[in-house]
């Protein structure tokens, strides 16, 4: 591993436990509004200020940063497993299954992503708790996030299924989910963790972009593309600096799974 | 000698300072937020076509947005029968539209035809339609006109401010106007270009043709930020209604920019959905049908809080249907609910519910919950609905909340009815509470919270229909105000709708406009356009 690598998932670790420490730190907790207090800078009580509302920044901040640290993993695993069922499926099988998977593939590529999520959205149930309602979102996410990801597998399987070990297993007696279990997905495996870990940061990020529309994670549960919001028309006026907390964070996670990404296993 | 050299050289400053400050010529920018529709005065529906329509529409009586009394335009004198049926009209004589066509009572006959024409579908005509039948505009003589209408129409001259007269003759048909400027290009999704009027026909004090900017430009232009940014360049000279969050920081930078004509005649509302055919479970259609559990919210919602926090303090908690600014119809013997927790409590009692650990549960045991659907990107009300969110968890009372796109929100609240409560804001441009019967009528699509009823589901809706179809067929003036004062005061004991907060209306102005005094009134900031003029900067700037 190389020092950068080290540095960024150490970095990473550090703030999903300084995340799950804001609760026994800052008692106030993300969601109580001191309304006497919106706009505040910041503060010996309130290290980054407060919100609109007069919600404490850096509550908020953690415990967003928490949520995304926690579901933007889920979401990609989901995503992942389905890529690599569906694109390992379809590679290895090949001939016009392969054909009608990957057809599938590109017309589902090809559909307004952003539209798709929000027309999705609208049609789930009213009653959930924030939490759950945050946990849709990645969830969704991740359930219509696995196309890209499955074209890579599927590249990647039908290369396998081509190799010389594959058709010496076939030659020695082995067929179907032998050949599955012994070969293919152990050879699979690099490329599952290169594109889960490749989702996670595009997760993270297109929370935050329907964050920014307010179709994100429910309120008053905190989340990057909430806390983002705070910057709207930042250009024309002088926002205040800790206003510019989240996105820093947001950039420095994004690049920090980036880094993390073990390079070797990355196809080309 | 030395004296009278001091004054006289005093006496120039002056002149020069005043022909600086009125400067007339010059061109005019501010932004649409899209393509108008139409140019045609009659099928005008968007806010786009209704800026086209105010700026080049001639109008026979025309509401002044400042004292909110009609003036005469085109029409030099009117007179309304006493049986509300027939207004006669004198028109102004010696005048000619944008094209050089004159202008006759004839005009003024083929406008009413085509606007009461049921093919046109006009939707300004809609407000003409007190009754079925045929609508009759003749001419008589040279300079009059007069209108008979199937049945009393109430507000009927107020009407007739939104009734831009076309040109029966002209070459150019809707494009040949009367107002101060003409439609002089039009670039799709890009801009319009108004010019002056050669031919209107009002002058100022000294004798000098109005308007005096010659020419206005509007882009189109859909980003809020990217138009507060042109301002701040000086690339446009004004916008006309600004967020609380907005004013605030353009205030900072710029304070001579920002305007307040205080409380405007929108209000925000939150309603609970009573759709007896709505897929909601019983218990929860009995809660929102409960008076007291209307009243518990709403007594439990801080609306001073929303007015300060949200609002910035430009709004004021809101009491009634019709706001304060609509200083005739507006019932001042009401007051705005009190936030009063306590008093929410002891009224959710009589309907049997009851707290226990913090949560608030009915008579059968369900907790109470349930979610208010608002639309996304609306910052002022995703904040009002978290603030609410606290206040009613104060009364153990569980709300989530749901920010839908419009398109979502709209099939939920008018089509499929799966939505528990809603919050929404409603645009309000007419003094009249007449324009609101579409809203009160129990029969009515537009009747929110229980749309399309076939009979009054309570005794109070059928009062308020009542009340409205009582204050539509008379003309007496204070029998209305009698009429509509007991429909506020139904509508404050009942709650259908809990109104929240008054916005206040608010505008900015570059200083190099002259003569702009933002009202509370739609268009805000140009009600006066013929009379606007611009700096010198500003005028020479092409």
């Amino acid at each position: 591993m190389k020092p950068l690598q080290v540095a960024a998932i150490a970095f990473l670790l550090l703030l999903t436990g300084m995340c799950f420490c804001a609760a026994s730190v800052l008692p106030g907790g993300y969601e109580r509004q001191f309304r006497d207090l919106p706009d505040a800078p910041p503060s010996h009580t309130h290290p980054l200020g407060t919100d609109d509302l007069g919600r404490d920044r850096l509550a908020r901040l953690l415990y967003g940063t928490c949520v995304s640290l926690l579901l933007a993993p889920a979401a990609a695993l989901l995503s992942s497993v389905l890529a690599t069922c569906i694109g390992g499926l379809a590679g290895f099988v090949g001939g016009w299954v392969e054909r009608s998977i990957m057809a599938c593939t590109d017309l589902f590529l090809s559909l307004p992503w952003l539209f798709l999520v929000i027309t999705v959205r609208a049609m789930l149930p009213l009653n959930v708790s924030p939490l759950a309602s945050a946990a849709i979102t990645f969830a969704l996410l991740g359930t219509l996030g696995w196309a890209a990801s499955a074209r890579v597998v599927c590249a990647h399987a039908r290369s396998l299924r081509r190799a010389d070990f594959v058709l010496l297993a076939r030659a020695s007696g082995s067929t179907g989910l032998r050949l599955l279990r012994r070969h293919l997905l152990p050879n699979l495996r690099p490329i599952f963790f290169a594109q889960f870990l490749i989702s996670i940061p595009a997760f993270i990020l297109t929370e935050a972009n329907l964050g920014m529309l307010g179709l994100g994670v429910a309120e008053p549960m905190p989340s990057w593309g909430g806390l983002l919001r705070e910057l709207e028309g930042f250009a024309l006026f002088s926002p205040q600096p800790a206003q510019f907390v989240p996105l820093i964070l947001l950039v420095i996670v994004v690049v920090c799974f980036h880094l993390a990404l073990p390079k070797q296993e990355i196809p080309t | 000698m030395k004296r009278l050299l001091s004054c006289l050289s005093l006496l120039i400053a002056i002149a020069a300072s005043s022909f600086a400050v009125a400067q007339t010529g010059g061109e005019l920018r501010f932004c649409l937020r899209s393509d108008p529709k139409t140019f045609n005065p009659i099928l005008v529906e968007d806010d786009a076509s209704e800026t086209i329509r105010y700026l080049t529409g001639g109008v026979l009586m025309h509401l002044n947005r400042s004292t909110q009394q009609l003036e005469p335009e085109l029409a030099t004198s009117w007179k309304v029968s006493e049986d509300g049926k027939t207004i006669r009209f004198k028109i102004r004589d010696n005048m000619s539209f944008s094209d050089g066509t004159p202008f006759t009572a004839e005009d003024v006959v083929y406008t009413i035809q085509r606007l009461m024409d049921p093919a046109v579908h006009s939707p300004t005509g809609d407000a003409f339609r007190s009754a079925p039948g045929k609508v009759t505009a003749l001419s008589v003589g040279k300079d009059q006109v007069a209108v008979t209408f199937p049945a009393p129409v109430v507000g009927l001259d107020k009407l007739f401010d939104q009734v831009a007269i076309m040109s029966a003759h002209s070459p150019q048909k809707e494009m040949a106007v009367l107002g101060p400027y003409r439609v002089a290009e039009d670039k799709a999704g890009s801009y319009l270009l108004l010019k002056r009027n050669p031919y209107y026909w009002k002058r100022d004090a000294a004798g000098r043709q109005l308007p005096y900017i010659d020419s206005i430009r509007l882009d189109i232009q859909q980003n809020r930020d990217m138009e507060m940014l042109r301002l701040v360049r000086g690339e446009i000279d004004f916008i006309n209604t600004l967020d609380a969050d907005s004013y605030d920081k353009l205030k900072a930078k710029a304070p001579g920019m920002v305007q307040d004509a205080g409380t405007s005649l929108d209000a925000e509302q939150l309603w609970f959905n009573q759709v007896a055919s709505s897929p909601l479970p019983a218990y929860k259609k009995a809660w929102f049908t409960s008076t007291h559990f209307r009243r518990a919210v709403s007594s439990s919602i801080d609306r001073a809080d929303l007015a300060r926090v949200v609002f910035r303090s430009h709004a004021q908690p809101a009491v009634s249907w019709i706001s304060p600014a609509n200083k005739y119809w507006f019932n001042a013997r009401l007051q705005p609910h009190p936030f009063d927790p306590k008093a929410a409590l002891q009224l959710l009692s009589q309907d049997g519910f009851h707290l226990k650990n913090g949560t608030l549960y009915d008579r059968d045991g369900h907790p109470v919950e349930f979610s208010v659907v608002t639309n996304a990107g609306n910052k002022a009300r995703e904040q009002m609905a978290t603030m609410i969110q606290q206040d009613l968890a104060g009364i153990g009372i569980h709300l989530n909340i749901v920010t839908l796109d419009f398109a979502s929100l709209i099939e939920r609240i008018t089509r499929t009815f799966n939505y528990e409560a809603c919050l929404l804001g409603l645009t309000n441009d007419d003094l009249d509470p007449n324009a609101q019967m579409n809203v009160w009528l129990s029969s009515s699509e537009n009747h929110q919270w229980n749309p399309s009823q076939k009979t009054p589901a309570t005794p109070w809706e059928a009062q308020i229909d009542s009340l409205m179809r009582q204050q539509a067929s008379t003309l007496d003036l204070k029998k209305r105000k009698q009429a509509i004062d007991k429909v506020q005061e139904i509508v404050w004991q009942q709650e259908p709708f809990i109104y929240l907060v008054n916005k206040d209306a608010m505008s900015a102005i570059s200083p190099s406009v002259h003569n702009a005094h933002a009202v509370v009134l739609r268009p805000q900031v140009y009600w006066n356009i013929d009379r606007l003029t611009l700096g010198k900067e500003v005028a020479s700037r092409q």
